[in-house]
């Protein structure tokens, strides 16, 4: 067991892990920072992204003691302040961007990454930036729809509802 | 003008704000104070007996609690399927046991013989790859032809691989055999309808508890049907008594068919809680999913469509065979026959209807229903072999599905097939969907992509299904093992908010936001003052759960029923309260009034009144403001819709992509539009991945080769255009209380025939003369099917 600590949602933690230990179940199991899921075993999915020093990574695919010293990010940390639900989540509510939920964590992760790096992505963009997230309920649309509308973009000629 | 709240409004989803904070919960969420960690020992051989298990050396390992084998779950019973089918001949189906662990055998890749509990997950893996299992391989059963045709058996005690050889409408077979015979154009078809895994994003999860004080069991687990899996535990396979069983299915991560069905693991935690005294946990990774969930489809088929010299349709006649795969889970013998042949008439005035299913054992995992379920089967083979017909005879082929479409005034309509269709206007749908995928458009749009260099097809496609399964009675008589009916509760509060209870599971489907529409609506009151609870069977009266777009039409009209009893008794404190007689009060605005005067109580002074009823009229009424009702649905509902996909083919690769894809339903009278769009979109990535990218291989020794997101490919955001999705058109149903259909599968049903046809459409006007290509259409598919034409 090796001694890990990291910043996880602005608060310092520490824990001892085995050198096999994923970040995932760090934060999981000894956290109990549930809303990362796993989704698969070959780091496909997307359930589990988290931010690592402001990258979005999955957390299945890194051992938690590469985290040492980190700053992460989990779905936890999204909400403002006053515990609303920030500009992604709002969108994502508003236009029925989850059914499920499993792979909503993920999902608002990973376009929180992309939003920062590309303020206002195209719909190819996001399609293509989404190639690693996994969601079997909604066919992807309203997804896209929550992102763009995120980002500032009209999104009412989209067909929907 | 639309609404903004109740029956009609596209209300926001209150669930979404946990799912969207990480507060959630799951199955696999939930972590106990000392609970333990069970693995399975799976089989790595297809086919395979068991001559020894040599569990010491594991027992030994640190952290290992407990083993066990088959030979543990040699007396209890097996876990049954759902549903009795009849051969032609009259003869009852083989129904080989399908016990907790195998015993004797192993019969597909994954079927576990074993399991190991440890204190960690870790160690009960280690000690897994430590117990010695001498397994003999035989020659694995794969495919379905061969398996007919074969002299070695998956169930060697039943000495045959058929599981039955069904006829439907076996009266008609005759009849049907000679219209083909005699008539002036018959179109025949082969086609497979390619085997799927349903792959919720949050793999199975199941948790046993054990209370030795109280001799009571917990299992939480991942399920779309709570109540069953703990009918299935007590009547079939454990013999835990109801109730000292509690099931809980907390939020699920997506079913689409896989979390109905009860699984071995269930039942092992179970005993291994009792056996230890303490909290075991299962959680699947997603390479025991794909091994063991129940897969979805596997139908190979031949289809035979007969026409007149004006293309009316005479008869079709359908050869299927349906894998059940090692095992026949819970509805898997229902699947490819009941909800597959009784829709074989489809939108059609079709005189004559015979289906022929013969399903059939292999050394694969178990295959049942998946979203859709025999129905996407049916609509692929019919509307497939149609849209040849309609190029063999050189008709348009929307023309040619007009031309035998049920007209609006035909209903109530008797189909070949043997079912009633309520209510319908497919023209009126094929015209709203001309009209919103912009037909007259497409053959500009052909002319931009061929200017790209690539050919651009326009597919339709017409479907019928039946939801809200299902009449009791009805079921009965065809075999089904249960009744079909759901349940509710509705609880007023003192203080007047409400709780209702529902036999519905929701994973996805937004229940906890659109059952409150309703009773708000009935009521008068803000939906936000009523929370569903579902999920747990010691706090719900009953109920069968969600599959088969049931949760609205059947577990909904429970509701309402449940809602119209609460109204007539709160009707009767009112009228004591306001010195009336019930019959002149009445309900508006969550106000009940004397008609006529001025006077009134409040929904919630009335509810405070039945819980403190000091000057009540208890030699009338009692106490309390509670009412049950099950609902068992007079018919099945028949959503219907016109769908059409534009491909765009790139000659050169294969490569296909959908371009636009229009989906107008008629699901009958709509609660959440908002939600209902949602549920077509999901329905529609489905079975776009299905006509595209998905599919599931076995090799010859029954090795699973798509066994990981690295080998079965899933649709993902790049693969799928925004969908044009359209349910203003809906017909109300008669016969249930909100005059609602079902629209949870219809996108899945309805999509992959349609872009099967486009493609075949986009090839075609590229000079290509193919006529079929098999899902999915991978490039290489494709482009094989392109060049040797
Ligand atoms: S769980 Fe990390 S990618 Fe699937
Ligand atoms: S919402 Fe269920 S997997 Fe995306």
């Amino acid at each position: 067991m090796t001694k890990v600590t990291m910043t996880v949602n602005g608060k310092s933690v520490s824990g001892d892990v085995e050198g096999r230990t994923l970040l995932s179940s760090f934060l999981r199991e000894d956290l109990r920072l549930t809303g990362t899921h796993i989704g698969c075993d070959t780091s496909q999915c997307g359930a589990c992204v988290v931010h690592v020093n402001g990258e979005a990574v999955k957390s299945c695919a890194m051992f938690a003691l590469e985290a040492d010293g980190a700053d992460v990010t989990t779905i936890e940390g999204q909400a403002n302040a006053d515990g609303s639900l920030n500009t992604i989540q709002q969108a994502f509510q508003d236009h029925h961007g989850l059914q499920c939920g499993f792979c909503t964590p993920g999902m608002v992760m990973s376009a929180a990454a992309l939003l920062k790096d590309n303020p206002k992505p195209s719909e190819a963009e996001i399609r293509e930036y989404l190639e690693g997230n996994i969601c079997r309920c909604t066919g992807y649309h309203n997804i896209v729809k929550a992102i763009m509308a995120a980002s500032g973009q009209d999104v009412s000629a989209i067909a929907a509802e | 003008m639309p609404k903004d709240t109740g029956i009609g409004a596209a209300t926001t989803r209150r669930e979404d704000v946990r799912f969207l904070t990480g507060r959630g919960q799951y199955t696999d969420d939930i972590q106990t104070q000392g609970e333990c960690a069970a693995v399975f020992a799976r089989s790595t051989v297809a086919n395979g007996k068991i001559k020894s298990i040599d569990t010491s050396a594991a027992a030994a390992m640190p952290g290992v609690l407990a083993i066990f084998t088959g030979e543990d779950f040699a007396e209890v019973g097996g876990n049954p399927a759902g549903w009795l089918i009849n051969s032609r001949d009259g003869t009852p189906m083989h129904e080989p046991k399908r016990p907790v662990l195998a015993h004797g055998k192993v019969r597909h890749v994954g079927d576990a013989y074993a399991a190991v509990i440890a204190e960690t997950v870790q160690q009960a893996r280690d000690a897994v790859e430590a117990i010695e299992a001498d397994i003999e391989e035989l020659p694995a059963i794969v495919n379905m032809k061969d398996a007919l045709a074969a002299d070695h058996y998956v169930h060697d005690e039943i000495g045959t691989n058929q599981c039955f050889d069904w006829g439907w409408i076996e009266d008609n077979r005759a009849a049907t055999d000679e219209a083909i015979k005699n008539a002036h154009h018959v179109t025949t078809l082969e086609l497979v309808n390619n085997r799927l895994v349903p792959n919720a994003m949050e793999p199975r999860c199941s948790i046993g508890h054990y209370n030795p004080g109280t001799d009571e069991y917990i299992l939480h687990t991942t399920s779309q049907n709570p109540h069953l899996t703990r009918l299935l535990i007590s009547a079939f396979v454990m013999g835990i008594p109801e109730n000292k069983l509690t099931v809980i299915a907390p939020d699920v991560g997506g079913g689409f068919g896989s979390k109905i069905y009860h699984y071995g693991e269930e039942a092992l935690v179970l005993a291994a809680a009792k056996k230890l005294g303490r909290t075991v946990k299962w959680t699947a990774d997603r390479t025991e999913a794909f091994l063991t969930d129940a897969h979805g489809r596997d139908h190979v088929t031949k289809i035979e469509l007969a026409l007149d010299e004006e293309g009316n349709f005479l008869a079709f006649r359908t050869e299927t065979m349906a894998n059940v795969g090692a095992y026949l889970s819970n509805f898997s013998t229902a699947t490819p026959t009941f909800l597959h042949g009784t829709l074989m008439a489809g939108n059609y005035t079709v005189p004559l209807v015979y289906v022929n299913v013969k399903a059939v054992f292999t050394n694969t995992a178990p295959v049942d229903a998946y979203r859709g379920a025999g129905r996407p089967e049916a609509t692929y083979s019919l509307e497939r072999v149609i849209d040849k017909a309609a190029r063999e005879i050189g008709m348009d082929p929307i023309e040619l599905r007009r031309k035998n479409f049920v007209k609006p005034d035909q209903y109530p309509f008797a189909s070949a097939a043997g079912l009633e269709y309520d209510s319908g206007n497919y023209d009126a749908l094929m015209d709203q969907m001309e009209k919103v995928a912009d037909k007259a458009g497409f053959e500009a749009r052909r002319k931009e992509s061929k200017a790209k260099g690539l050919l651009r097809g326009f597919g339709v496609n017409a479907y019928i299904e039946a939801c809200g399964i299902a009449p009791s009675n009805l079921v009965g008589v065809l075999g089904s093992r249960v009744g079909l009916y759901d349940a509710a509760t509705v609880r007023v509060n003192a203080t007047g908010n409400l709780s209702v209870m529902v036999g519905a599971h929701s994973h996805g489907q937004g229940h906890e936001t659109v059952f409150p529409q309703v009773v708000g609506e009935m009521l008068g009151i803000d939906p936000q003052s009523i929370d569903i609870v579902h999920g747990d069977t010691s706090k719900i009266p009953f109920g069968m759960g969600t599959y088969g777009s049931r949760s609205l039409a059947v577990c909904g009209s429970a509701v309402v029923r449940a809602t119209e009893k609460i109204i007539n008794k709160a009707k009767k404190i009112a009228a004591h309260m306001l010195e009336a007689s019930d019959a002149d009060i009445e309900l508006k605005d969550g106000v009940f009034s004397v008609a006529g005067t001025d006077k009134s109580v409040s929904f919630g002074e009335v509810a405070l009144k039945a819980y403190i009823p000091h000057n009540f009229p208890l030699e009338d009424i009692e106490p309390g403001l509670e009412e049950t009702a099950f609902y068992d649905p007079a018919n099945f509902t028949y959503p219907s819709g016109a769908y059409c996909c534009e491909v765009e083919v790139d000659p050169e690769t294969g490569k296909v992509r959908v371009d636009r894809m229009t989906a107008v339903d008629d699901f009958g009278n709509v609660i959440n539009p908002m939600v209902v769009t949602g549920q077509v979109h999901g329905g529609l990535g489905q079975g776009i991945g299905q006509a595209l990218v998905e599919n599931t291989t076995y090799d010859e020794d029954g090795q699973l080769l798509s066994a990981s997101y690295m080998d079965y490919t899933m649709p993902r955001a790049d693969d799928l255009p925004f969908y044009i999705v359209d349910h203003s058109k809906g017909n109300p149903c008669t016969h249930n209380p909100l005059g609602v259909k079902g629209c949870g599968e219809a996108g899945a049903i309805g999509s992959p025939p349609t872009v099967v046809n486009a493609v075949i459409d986009a090839l075609q006007s590229g000079g290509k003369n193919v006529t079929h290509i098999d899902m999915p259409m991978t490039s290489h598919r494709v482009w094989s099917a392109m060049n040797n034409a």
